[in-house]
């Protein structure tokens, strides 16, 4: 893959995808890949889990400063950080002189009427600080680990949704600035992470149209993860083989090893059927990454799929 | 008896939770359906499903009424999925004095917000519906599939959470400005609403006023309504199975899970594996096998992956049952055809009596 062209194409990146679908650690392995190619990548995350930290072999907890998780040789590095919604909202009370009034406002209960009131406040004031961070940071590209799709959606939509409650205030003024970053495609854009199967791919498709036709947003890339591909020689029957390679095997083996196959032919005919369906149904570049036997995010998976990612064609043909 | 009917039997209240993406609707269904086709009358309540598997268990997602389905057996099966804003709106509808009240209400653009949007709305209004179905008396089992939680307690802390928003001190405190306590707090309300005014707008306070006043007189029937569904979560007859993928990071999730629940003195009645990769009897795999080139090393390097996938998850599936002991662990297998019809659902179903009738532990199929 292009890493020149996912480096320099807009500056924040926003990752989604389904629970369960790997977006972490993919988030991980892009941030990894960029860094060895001399960037300074931060990793930004909204829910305050720690798997980023995990993920690149460290302990403890993401804080809200942040912290250098991995050096590349080329100069490159990887910046992690979370950014929660109570913390933007203090941080912005505070940039604003309130606060002396911040806590009370937080204790007294006030500031949930006021989420309450206007949806999509919170959502705001965090893709507020997402902005401010990818203006002040200095890294080259940020890359933005989005809560799931559903979440997600809800939060990338909110902004064009806030500017139209709040008439006035410097909420409103908020919600536009953050609009005219989310629109503009040399500023940031979507990147969408799934597996390929039924559920997944549906989902994907129906975040696709909802980012692009509520939130205005560019999609930049689909990632295919956890993929069954094809394998050479998966229908030969296992007495054939056994024959051809002149060895005697007993029937259990036989028939473990046409189960075995069976099992994995149907995998691989699953997906590349949902494979073909993604690519119909959105017409955009395409990676599709295999699954790997990790037994959990660590540094080996993460490099494992950074050197994946870096290696992978896009495939650009829609159909 | 052991397994997953150990957890179930006694229970008329059955709250699956887990990580999202890991098939927490079609197990909710599945168990519905198998304790329906075991005689009971039971009712599933679930939360924004796949649509095929809407349209397969016949569920109207516009309505807030329970749908049968068609059992194989002698119990029967109701299906509903959950319409939070409905919810709300019976709920308001309950406490209200007057229609003329509750209209007022649902009219207040704040309450059309936090009906749709507050955090925890959601997860109250769920735990709203399946309490309102344990106290219609029809079924002796309800099983809800729950909105994907980070953390399990949020659906038991939902309730309280809402009626501590509905009473808000502040916005309160405007409705009555004569009373003596007032005077204690006005200043520094006022100040505080005014600056809310002018970084939020003023339209903002106005509405929430009169939102507050609207609602005047509700808050104790909305209170005592949260203590009785707190007190119902935490009944003998309430358990919660936990439902994950045996994929190391959603294990861990369940593992979490499993421990906020124990620190707040409830336990996990079990924990159903969803999706489990088979594995192969590999014995007659010998090196020389293993080493062939040609379709039978192709073959022998395919069941060889197969069974290292299977046996990583076995190892984290391992960990689960030891982290989560004495709760049963149950495993069903992956299907590669995505389960969207009361067949699928079925013979999962019987998958998971084959195993409860065994009493296994989790094991590959």
């Amino acid at each position: 893959m292009d890493l020149d062209a996912l480096g320099n194409e807009a500056t924040v990146r926003f990752l989604l995808g389904k629970g369960g679908v790997g977006k972490t650690a993919i988030t991980c392995a892009m941030g990894r890949a960029l860094a060895s190619t001399g960037r300074r990548v931060l990793l930004v995350e909204l829910e305050g889990r720690p798997e980023i930290l995990r993920a690149f072999g460290a302990e403890g907890d993401l804080g809200y400063d942040e912290q250098v998780v991995f050096e590349d040789p080329s100069g490159g590095s990887v910046i992690a950080r979370h950014i929660t919604p109570d913390e933007a909202l203090l941080e912005y009370l505070d940039d604003h002189g309130l606060a002396r009034l911040s806590r009370r406002l937080l204790t007294s209960g006030v500031i949930d009427v006021v989420a309450g009131a206007i949806p999509g406040i919170r959502e705001v004031l965090l893709l507020g600080k997402v902005k401010q961070v990818a203006n002040e940071s200095g890294a080259d590209v940020v890359l933005v680990d989005c809560p799931a799709t559903g979440h997600a959606v809800t939060l990338l939509t909110s902004a064009t949704g806030v500017a139209s409650a709040a008439r006035s205030g410097p909420v409103r003024a908020q919600a536009d600035e953050v609009v005219a970053m989310l629109t503009d495609p040399a500023r940031s854009s979507v990147v969408l992470v799934t597996i390929p199967e039924e559920l997944p791919v549906t989902e994907t498709v129906e975040a696709a149209f909802r980012i692009e036709e509520e939130a205005g947003m560019a999609l930049s890339l689909v990632i295919a993860n956890r993929a069954d591909l094809p394998l050479e020689d998966l229908d030969v029957p296992a007495a054939v083989a056994a024959t051809a390679a002149g060895v005697e095997l007993d029937a259990a083996t036989l028939a473990a090893l046409d189960a075995a196959a069976a099992f994995e032919r149907h995998q691989i005919d699953t997906c590349s059927e949902q494979l073909l369906r993604l690519k119909t149904e959105l017409p955009l570049p395409l990676v599709v990454l295999p699954r790997l036997a990790a037994p959990a995010i660590g540094p080996e998976e993460v490099d494992e799929l950074a050197s994946l990612l870096a290696a992978a064609t896009i495939d650009r043909d829609a159909p | 008896m052991s397994g997953l009917l150990g957890a179930i039997v006694g229970a008329d209240v059955l709250v699956c939770c887990g990580p999202g993406g890991v098939g927490k609707t079609t197990v909710s269904a599945t168990i519905a359906l198998a304790e329906a086709a075991a005689g009971r009358r039971v009712c599933v309540l679930t939360v924004d499903p796949a649509r095929r598997l809407a349209d397969a268990l016949g569920i109207d997602a516009s309505s807030s009424e329970p749908t049968a389905v068609e059992v194989a057996g002698p119990g029967a099966l109701d299906a509903v999925m959950l319409d939070s804003e409905g919810t709300f709106d019976q709920l308001i509808d309950r406490y209200a004095d007057s229609p003329e009240q509750a209209e007022s209400i649902k009219g207040n653009r704040l309450y059309q917000s936090l009906s749709s949007s507050l955090a925890g709305t959601q997860e109250y209004m769920a735990m709203e519906k399946l309490y309102e179905l344990v106290e219609s008396g029809r079924y002796d089992l309800v099983v809800v599939d729950t909105p994907p939680t980070r953390n399990a307690l949020d659906l038991l802390d939902a309730p309280r959470r809402l009626t501590s928003f509905l009473e808000n001190r502040i916005f309160r405190a405007l409705l009555a400005p004569t009373k003596a306590y007032l005077k204690a707090v006005s200043f520094a309300t006022r100040a505080l609403l005014g600056t809310i005014g002018k970084v939020a707008g003023a339209e903002l306070v106005a509405d929430a006023v009169t939102f507050f006043q609207a609602f005047a007189g509700m808050e104790e029937g909305f209170a005592l309504r949260a203590g009785a569904i707190h007190d119902r979560l935490r009944a003998e007859g309430t358990r919660f199975l936990l439902v994950t993928s045996p994929r190391p990071d959603s294990i861990a999730e369940a593992r979490y899970f499993e421990a906020r629940l124990r620190e707040s003195g409830l336990a996990a009645g079990g924990v159903v594996v969803n999706r489990v990769h088979p594995s192969f009897p590999a014995d007659g795999l010998t090196a020389e096998v293993a080493g062939a080139g040609g379709a039978l090393g192709a073959l022998a390097a395919n069941l060889i992956r197969l069974n290292e996938l299977a046996a990583t998850e076995d190892l984290a599936l391992a960990e689960l049952v030891d982290a989560v002991a004495p709760a049963p662990v149950v495993s069903l297998p992956l299907t590669s055809e995505p389960i969207h019809d009361v067949e699928g659902l079925t013979r999962l179903a019987g998958l998971l009596g084959e195993q409860r009738d065994a009493g296994r532990g989790p094991e590959h199929w």
